[in-house]
C-alpha cells in the first residue's frame, strides 16, 4: 500500500511536471510576442516594454522557465522598478488584464464551480445509479427499454441544447423559475439552491445517462458471476444478494468515473456555466480565451490537468477500498 | 474475420458473404435505418444548400429590417419567428437574416468539420496505434503512455486554450478540424493498438513474416485489414461526437466566427431570445439534436451489424 502510494505519487509528480513544461512551452514561448498576448488587446509600446521586463522576457528562455517553476513552488515577484506585484507560493502566473495573480482569480470562482459540481453530482448519482439497477434487474423488459431509450436521448443531446430546452420549458413557458443568477450559499441557501436547479439538472441529466448505463452493465456482470449463484443456492434472499453483493460489484466503476468526472466538471463545466452565466472556472477559461488573457488560460489548463490527475489517483485508491479483490501495485 | 478462412471452395455456393450479412443485419435494424434516412437527408441538404437557398430565393447574409418589430426590440413579426413562404424557417431577431439559409450553412460546417476531423483522428490514431502495436517494447511503452495522456486529458479545455493563441487569419473550419482532431485521436489509437497486439500473434501474420514480407508490408497488407471492422465502428461513433465538439466550441465563441454560421454559434446568440423568439432557439437546437441522434443510432446499428455478439451501445459511449 505504502509502496503503491509512493510510486503513484512519484509518477503523478512527473506527469504534472511534464504538463507544466508543455503548458509553458505552448503559452509562453510559442506566441511570437508573449508580451502582446499577456497584455491583451489594445496595449501600447511603452506598456509592452514594461511587461517585457516585468515578465523577464528580456532573459534567456530557460531562465524564464526556471522562474515560472520557482513561482509555482516558492512564489515570485513581478517587478519593474517601483511597481512590484507579489505572487505567492503556488504562483500560476499573473494576469495583467485583471492586475491580479491567476490563483486569486481562480479562488474567487471556485465556490461557484464547487456548488455546481457537488449539487449536480448528487443528482446524477441519485438518478443514474438506481435507474441502472432497475434496468439490470428488469433486463430486456419494458422498464429496461424505457431507461435505455431515455439514456440514449439524454446522452446524445449536446449539453447546451438540453440546457436551453430546459430553460425554455421552465423559465420561458411554465415560468416556474427565473433565469439563474448565482447567489452565494453563505448569503441565502434557499436562493442558492433555487438558482442552481437548472444548471444542476442540465449537467445531471447527461451524466445520469452514462451512470445508468455503467451501473446496468456492472450489475449484469456481477449477477452472472459464480459467487452470486452460490449465494442463491444457499438460499440467501434476493434483496440481500442484490443490495449487499451485486451492487458492490457494480459500484466500483461508478466510483472511478465519479472521481474523474468530479475533477473534470469542477474545472471544465464551460458549456453549462456559459449558458447560464455562472461565474465559475469554466466560464473563466472561456472569457480569458476570448480576451486572450494567456496567463489565466495557462494557469487554468494546469489546474485542470492537476485536478484530473489527482482525481484519477483518488479513484484508484477508492477502488481498492471498495473492491477488496483489487491489489494495488 | 474467421468466416473467410473456413469456407472451402464450392462448399456452400449460396452462403451469404460477410458483407451481405452485415448489410442484411443493418437493414433489419429499424432504429439504425431511421438514423440512416435522417443522416442522408441532412447530408443531401448540406451538399445541395446553394440550390435550396436559391430555390427559397434568399441568402444567408442580407439584412431584412422590414420584417422585424422594432417596438418589441427587433423580434420578427408574425408567428413562429416570422416563418412564411418567403422565409421558410423565419428570420433572425435584430438582423432579419434568413434562418433557413443560415441553418443550411450551419449544416455544411457541421459535416465539414465532423468528417475533416475524422480524417485527422484516423490518420493520427491508426499511425500511433500501429506504431505502438508493432514497434517493440520501448516504442509501445512510450506511445502507450502518450495514448493514455491523450485520452485522459480534458480535450475541450486544451482546444479552447489552443484556439486562443492561433492568429485570427487562419481559416476557422480547418483550424477546428486540426484542434479537435489533435486532442481526439487517443481512443482510436488505443483501439488499434489493442487489435494489433492480438492480431500480430496470429498464425497468418507469422506466416507472412516468415515468408519474407517486410514490416511495412505486414502492417499494411496483413494487420490493417484485420482492424478495419472495429475501426469502422469506432469511426462511426466519432462523427456525432465531433459534431458536438464543433458546435460546443462555436457556442463558446472560439469556433466558427461570423459571418460564417454554425448551429452552435446560432444557439449561443439565441440564448437571450428564448422567451421572445423561441423559433430562433429551436431551429439550430433541434437540427443539431436530431442530426447527432441520427448519427449515434446509425453508428450503433453499424456496430451491432458488424459484431452481433457485442452488446448494443445505445445509451453511453464510456
Amino acid at each position: 500500500m505504502t509502496r503503491f502510494l509512493l510510486r503513484r505519487f512519484a509518477s503523478t509528480v512527473v506527469l504534472l511536471l511534464v504538463m507544466v513544461a508543455l503548458v509553458y512551452l505552448i503559452f509562453y514561448t510559442l506566441p511570437s510576442d508573449p508580451a502582446v498576448l499577456v497584455c491583451g488587446k489594445g496595449c501600447g509600446g511603452g506598456q509592452l516594454a514594461v511587461i517585457d521586463h516585468k515578465l523577464g522576457l528580456d532573459q534567456p528562455e530557460w531562465v524564464q522557465f526556471w522562474h515560472f517553476l520557482e513561482g509555482i513552488f516558492v512564489g515570485r515577484d513581478y517587478s519593474s522598478g517601483p511597481d512590484v506585484s507579489h505572487c505567492a507560493a503556488p504562483c500560476l502566473g499573473f494576469s495583467f488584464q485583471n492586475d491580479q495573480p491567476v490563483l486569486s482569480l481562480i479562488g474567487q470562482r471556485l465556490p461557484v464551480s464547487l456548488s455546481l459540481t457537488i449539487g449536480a453530482m448528487v443528482i446524477w448519482l441519485l438518478i443514474g445509479v438506481p435507474a441502472g439497477v432497475l434496468s439490470a434487474l428488469r433486463a430486456g423488459r419494458i422498464t429496461d427499454r424505457v431507461v435505455t431509450a431515455a439514456s440514449v436521448l439524454a446522452f446524445g443531446a449536446p449539453i447546451f441544447v438540453s440546457g436551453m430546452l430546459l430553460l425554455m420549458l421552465f423559465c420561458g413557458y411554465l415560468h416556474w423559475l427565473s433565469f439563474p443568477v448565482y447567489v452565494p450559499f453563505t448569503e441565502n441557501p434557499a436562493e442558492w439552491a433555487k438558482n442552481l436547479l437548472l444548471p444542476w439538472f442540465t449537467l445531471a441529466i447527461a451524466q445520469a445517462a452514462i451512470y445508468a448505463r455503467l451501473t446496468r452493465t456492472g450489475m449484469l456482470e456481477t449477477l452472472s458471476e459464480d459467487h452470486i449463484r452460490t449465494f442463491r443456492a444457499y438460499g440467501l434472499r434476493e434483496r440481500r444478494i442484490v443490495g449487499r453483493h451485486a451492487l458492490r460489484g457494480a459500484i466500483t466503476p461508478v466510483i472511478t468515473i465519479s472521481a474523474y468526472d468530479f475533477g473534470y466538471i469542477l474545472v471544465g463545466a464551460m458549456l453549462t456555466e456559459t449558458l447560464f452565466g455562472l461565474p465559475g472556472l469554466g466560464q473563466l477559461i472561456v472569457q480569458s480565451s476570448n480576451n486572450v488573457d494567456l496567463p489565466v488560460v495557462a494557469g487554468l489548463t494546469l489546474v485542470a490537468g492537476a485536478a484530473i490527475v489527482v482525481a484519477n489517483t483518488a479513484a484508484d485508491l477508492l477502488y481498492a477500498v471498495v473492491d477488496r479483490r483489487v491489489v494495488l501495485s | 474475420m474467421t468466416a473467410e478462412l473456413v469456407t472451402e471452395v464450392g462448399a456452400a455456393p449460396e452462403a451469404p458473404t460477410r458483407g451481405r450479412q452485415v448489410r442484411q443485419r443493418l437493414f433489419a435494424d429499424r432504429m439504425a435505418m431511421a438514423g440512416l434516412v435522417v443522416a442522408v437527408l441532412m447530408i443531401v441538404a448540406a451538399v445541395a444548400a446553394p440550390l435550396l437557398i436559391h430555390l427559397e430565393g434568399q441568402d444567408a447574409t442580407s439584412y431584412h429590417p422590414e420584417l422585424l418589430d422594432s417596438a418589441r426590440g427587433g423580434v420578427p413579426r408574425g408567428a413562429f419567428g416570422g416563418a412564411s413562404g418567403a422565409h421558410w424557417l423565419g428570420v433572425e431577431p435584430t438582423t432579419g437574416r434568413d434562418l433557413f439559409a443560415r441553418a443550411l450553412g450551419g449544416a455544411q460546417i457541421s459535416f465539414l468539420v465532423a468528417f475533416g476531423t475524422l480524417i485527422v483522428q484516423i490518420l493520427l490514431g491508426v499511425g500511433v496505434g500501429l506504431a505502438a502495436g508493432l514497434g517493440g517494447k520501448v516504442a509501445d511503452s512510450v506511445l502507450g503512455r502518450l495514448i493514455d495522456l491523450a485520452i485522459s486529458f480534458p480535450q475541450l479545455i486544451f482546444a479552447i486554450a489552443l484556439l486562443a493563441i492561433v492568429p485570427s487569419g487562419f481559416p476557422r473550419p480547418l483550424l477546428l478540424m486540426l484542434v479537435i482532431g489533435l486532442f481526439g485521436w487517443g481512443g482510436t489509437a488505443r483501439l488499434i493498438r489493442g487489435q494489433v497486439l492480438s492480431l500480430k500473434t496470429r498464425d497468418y501474420v507469422s506466416a507472412a513474416r516468415l515468408s519474407g514480407a517486410s514490416r511495412a508490408r505486414v502492417a499494411v497488407r496483413e494487420i490493417l485489414p484485420g482492424v478495419s471492422a472495429p475501426l469502422v465502428t469506432y469511426a462511426a461513433l466519432l462523427i456525432p461526437s465531433n459534431m458536438i465538439s464543433e458546435a460546443g466550441l462555436s457556442f463558446l465563441g472560439v469556433g466558427v466566427r461570423p459571418p460564417g454560421s454554425s448551429w452552435g454559434q446560432m444557439l449561443s446568440s439565441a440564448t437571450t431570445w428564448f422567451q421572445a423568439d423561441p423559433t430562433y432557439v429551436l431551429v439550430p437546437g433541434l437540427l443539431l439534436l436530431v442530426n447527432v441522434l441520427a448519427f449515434t443510432v446509425l453508428a450503433d446499428g453499424v456496430r451491432t451489424a458488424l459484431d452481433p455478439k457485442a452488446r448494443s451501445l445505445r445509451g453511453g459511449r464510456r
